[in-house]
């Protein structure tokens, strides 16, 4: 065996001292890391997707809404029908990326590429690699939103200081799904299930949220079914947002409603995770 | 490590029965009946998109015309969303499950150590793509008739013209698959459809768009397949009607013949 | 951690459950800093769960442990500052590059990037990777990930290194190459927790070592105390073409410790095998083939554990 070239006493013992303040900001850099060789995959649905979701509905399928309806539809919010579906489109894109943050790569972490595990041998707690998790997920969200509403801008899709606030709020209504979803992903053992999900659940709220049409377009059941859904309070919030009413009860129920969903989340995933990664 | 192919093989790369095909249909089958469930659940979503678009927004849009017949926008869509089901029935098996068969748990080497040739492979795979294409479209059509979208007796032809849809893009999507090396290769695919989905008439005519943007589009296989159901669902029948179905025929031949030539260069070296 | 204590891990009739199934059923060992220490058993043994628990990954379910003097259920993250742990299943990003792997590890431990760079760059020399630090994980043949993983483990100079069966599907040579890696760490005063189910392994590593079955501790010791104190100190391997080694047994008597059958092959253990031999000969009886060797952890193992047919 060759002799190694090290001082000798590299290896003897010497453990770092003083207190480590935030855990969950060193589990966050192994998303940054991760994300710097597989950005180029998931740039086709954070970014170019929700645009051409945008430029089909708003502009092709928005040419015969105004055909039919003219330009300034009262059922539209006095607005064109691009400029009514550019705020759906942010917030359902935020659900679904919320939801493929939250279920793929929490699944993988656990069985795949066991980075989770990884984090756990080291002074990095269980609760803090579920923080750092999420808190990845939040910046994605938040970075995607962004660049949705520039693109919207560009479009001319919607008034452009105002829209600003449509961030946060897409953002919070993806986490709204993705915490939930990231407990799930912690506890289900069958990837079977997240196509389930996509083809059941988030394709029906995608499509019947008021994303795309009034809910008054709807039978009178499925309206009431529609508002007890998330995704009808993230684009409502979103809408009145981009319209210039901000400070409404209505939108602090929205925000209410989905800062519920998140926070029992939290409590679920906490449970889910210290379940899976301290057996 | 055992490479199988060192097996002596009996049987030519280039033979075919029908037989041998079948059990490679068989082995789908065998697959799905423990996830019957992820089967079936791919028919709602069509579906879904047919109640949310067609329906949702059919007072927004008003009625359209197909070749001068005035029809409501969810019969308008109802078509085109045939095609996308019959599309996406016979993508998923001809990508990612194609992809894990041939890269990953290696089912075509075990296959190609029996009797059967890579010929029966590739039609066994192209023929299951069809039957889940088929099952999708088939489930769509009888729920469009059900609803009254379905404007003429001459609707049922949509069945063969969707099944011939689902030949074109399966024989294209193994053809492409052949081709990838990685899972993140295969995220092109989506790349491919999402943007035909939305963009090739499925949920408004071509009219929208500039002349050059209008004839790319035209040549695009889910188009064709669209103007041709959405003809035959109002029940007109033009000699254009040849020209797209002439046009899905060659796309079928052109990625069958693709994918054979693939598979006997990757599997028999 | 001001004063260093002696005894590095300690562990009271701690036990592990998992629902109705109990994994660990009530264990005590003790580990000394600087020793390497083993645990020895088959699979399912609860080695990986006893692991788990002292690498404060796994809460325990009953009993005391104490590892780097503190208890895991109150300064988990604190004790783990001090641990390496090679996981069986080795945990890499098989996605990432091998230097990657050792970096984030390394920011796991809040060290500095600088540091981390400059410790990995040693350390990738120490696990035979210098030329393969820009290959993906998923490119590395399973002695480099071992390897790797080990370096992974050492990245924040920890006192006390958890091994999980560090060697097992590995080829003789790589496995050669990981125990060398070992005792250069033991050299400058690392303390070594290894799971193992190879014998020759525990015997070659191990300062002291413990056997587990079925989730006791049913054997303790060095490996030479083990072997001397449990068996006899050599064994004769003999194959009968007729098979009547029962009757074999009754003629040797009492000039033999104890015998038993194994398959096809009989095993008298005594103090001296040549003796024992002479005396199978003397009786008559010609072996289709003989062995004298020394008695091995293998041996204390099959009486341990009581997986022998016949006393």
């Amino acid at each position: 065996m060759t002799e190694l070239e090290y001082a000798p006493g590299f290896f003897t013992p010497r453990v770092r001292q003083g207190r480590i303040r935030t855990r969950w900001l060193l589990a966050l850099e192994y998303w940054f890391l991760q994300y710097r060789r597989a950005w180029r995959g998931s740039i086709l649905s954070t970014f170019v997707f929700p645009t051409l979701y945008l430029a089909s509905m708003g502009l092709g399928l928005g040419g015969l809404v105004n055909h039919h309806l003219g330009t300034h539809a009262a059922i539209l919010g006095n607005g064109s029908y691009l400029t009514f579906v550019a705020p759906g489109i942010l917030s359902a894109s935020a659900m679904q990326i919320g939801i493929n943050e939250a279920s793929w790569p929490v699944m993988g972490a656990i069985r795949w590429q066991r980075s989770y595990h990884a984090q756990c041998a080291t002074p990095i707690r269980i609760t803090d690699v579920l923080y750092g998790h999420l808190a990845w997920i939040t910046l994605k969200l938040f970075a995607t939103c962004l660049v949705f509403v520039g693109i919207s801008a560009a479009f001319r899709a919607n008034s452009l200081p105002r829209a600003l606030f449509e961030i946060p709020a897409a953002t919070l209504t993806g986490l709204g799904f993705a915490v939930p979803m990231a407990a799930l992903s912690a506890h289900i053992k069958n990837d079977a299930a997240f196509s389930t999900i996509n083809r059941l659940l988030i394709v029906p709220l995608f499509l019947f949220s008021g994303t795309f049409f009034p809910l008054a377009q709807l039978p009178g059941s499925l309206q009431v079914l529609a508002r007890f859904t998330p995704l009808y309070h993230g684009v409502t919030l979103c809408r009145a947002l981009g319209s210039g009413q901000l400070m409404t009860l209505t939108n602090l129920g929205h925000v209410a409603y989905l800062a519920t969903m998140v926070a029992a989340g939290v409590v679920f995933a906490r449970k889910t995770y210290t379940r899976r990664l301290s057996r | 490590m055992t490479t199988y192919q060192q097996v002596l093989r009996l049987t030519p790369a280039m033979s075919f029965s029908w037989r041998r095909a079948q059990h490679v249909i068989e082995h789908n089958v065998m697959n799905y009946r423990r996830n019957w469930f992820y089967l079936v659940s791919g028919f709602f979503e069509p579906l879904f998109y047919l109640l949310g678009i067609g329906l949702g927004l059919g007072r927004l849009v008003g009625s359209l015309s197909v070749d001068g017949h005035p029809v409501s926008y969810a019969t308008f869509v109802a078509p085109g969303l045939l095609a996308a089901a019959a599309m996406n029935g016979a993508m998923w098996d001809a990508t990612f499950n194609f992809f894990f068969k041939l890269k990953v748990e290696k089912t075509f080497e075990t296959m190609l150590a029996t009797p059967l040739s890579v010929l029966d492979v590739a039609c066994g795979e192209l023929g299951w793509t069809l039957i889940r294409g088929a099952i999708y479209s088939s489930g769509f059509l009888v729920v469009m008739s059900i609803f009254g979208y379905c404007q003429s007796p001459l609707a049922i032809l949509c069945l063969p013209a969707a099944g011939l849809i689902s030949l074109a893009f399966g024989a294209c999507g193994l053809a492409a698959t052949s081709f990838m090396r990685s899972w993140q290769d295969l995220g092109t695919v989506s790349l491919a459809m999402l943007p035909m989905f939305l963009f090739s008439g499925t949920f408004y005519g071509l009219t929208f768009y500039p002349g050059w943007l209008q004839a790319i589009i035209r040549l695009t296989p889910l188009y064709q397949g669209v103007a041709l159901l959405r003809d035959l669902d109002v029940g007109v029948l033009t000699p254009v009607m040849w020209v797209h179905v002439g046009y899905l025929c060659l796309l079928t031949l052109i990625g069958f013949i693709v994918v054979s030539h693939r598979l006997v260069r990757l599997l028999t070296p | 951690m001001d004063v260093l204590p002696d005894v590095i891990v300690e562990a009271r009739g701690l036990q592990k459950f998992f629902g109705e199934v109990e994994a660990v059923r009530g264990i005590d060992f003790s580990i000394q800093r600087g020793e390497v220490f083993g645990f020895l058993g088959p699979n399912g043994a609860g080695k990986t769960s006893t692991m788990r628990m002292i690498s404060c990954m796994s809460p325990r379910s009953a009993g005391k442990l104490l590892v780097r003097g503190h208890d895991p259920a109150e300064s988990g993250s604190e004790i783990r500052r001090g641990i390496g742990l090679v996981p069986q299943d080795d945990a890499l990003d098989s996605e990432m590059s091998v230097l990657d792997n050792l970096h984030i590890y390394g920011r796991y431990f809040d060290i500095p990037r600088k540091e981390i760079r400059a410790r990995a760059k040693v350390l990738l020399e120490f696990a035979q990777l210098t030329d393969r630090a820009d290959s993906k994980v998923d490119n590395l043949s399973g002695g480099m990930r071992r390897r790797l993983t080990i370096a992974r483990a050492l990245i924040s100079r920890p006192e006390l290194v958890i091994l999980d069966e560090p060697t097992t599907g590995l080829d003789p040579q790589a496995r050669h190459l990981v125990w060398e890696r070992l005792y250069q760490l033991r050299r400058e005063g690392v303390t070594l927790i290894i799971t193992t189910h190879y014998m020759d392994e525990a015997e070659q590593l191990c300062d002291r070592l413990v056997v587990m079955d079925r989730g006791l501790i049913v054997g303790a010791g060095t490996p030479r105390s083990l072997i001397e104190k449990t068996v006899a100190r050599e064994v004769v391997e003999v194959r009968l073409d007729d098979g009547n080694y029962l009757s074999l047994v009754d003629r040797l008597g009492d000039h033999i410790d104890r015998a038993e059958i194994l398959g096809d092959r009989l095993c008298c253990y005594g103090e001296d095998g040549d003796q024992i031999l002479d005396l199978i000969l003397a009786l008559g009886i010609h072996p289709a083939s003989s062995l004298v060797r020394r008695a091995t952890l293998e041996d204390v193992f099959l009486f341990l554990t009581g997986r022998s047919l016949v006393d």
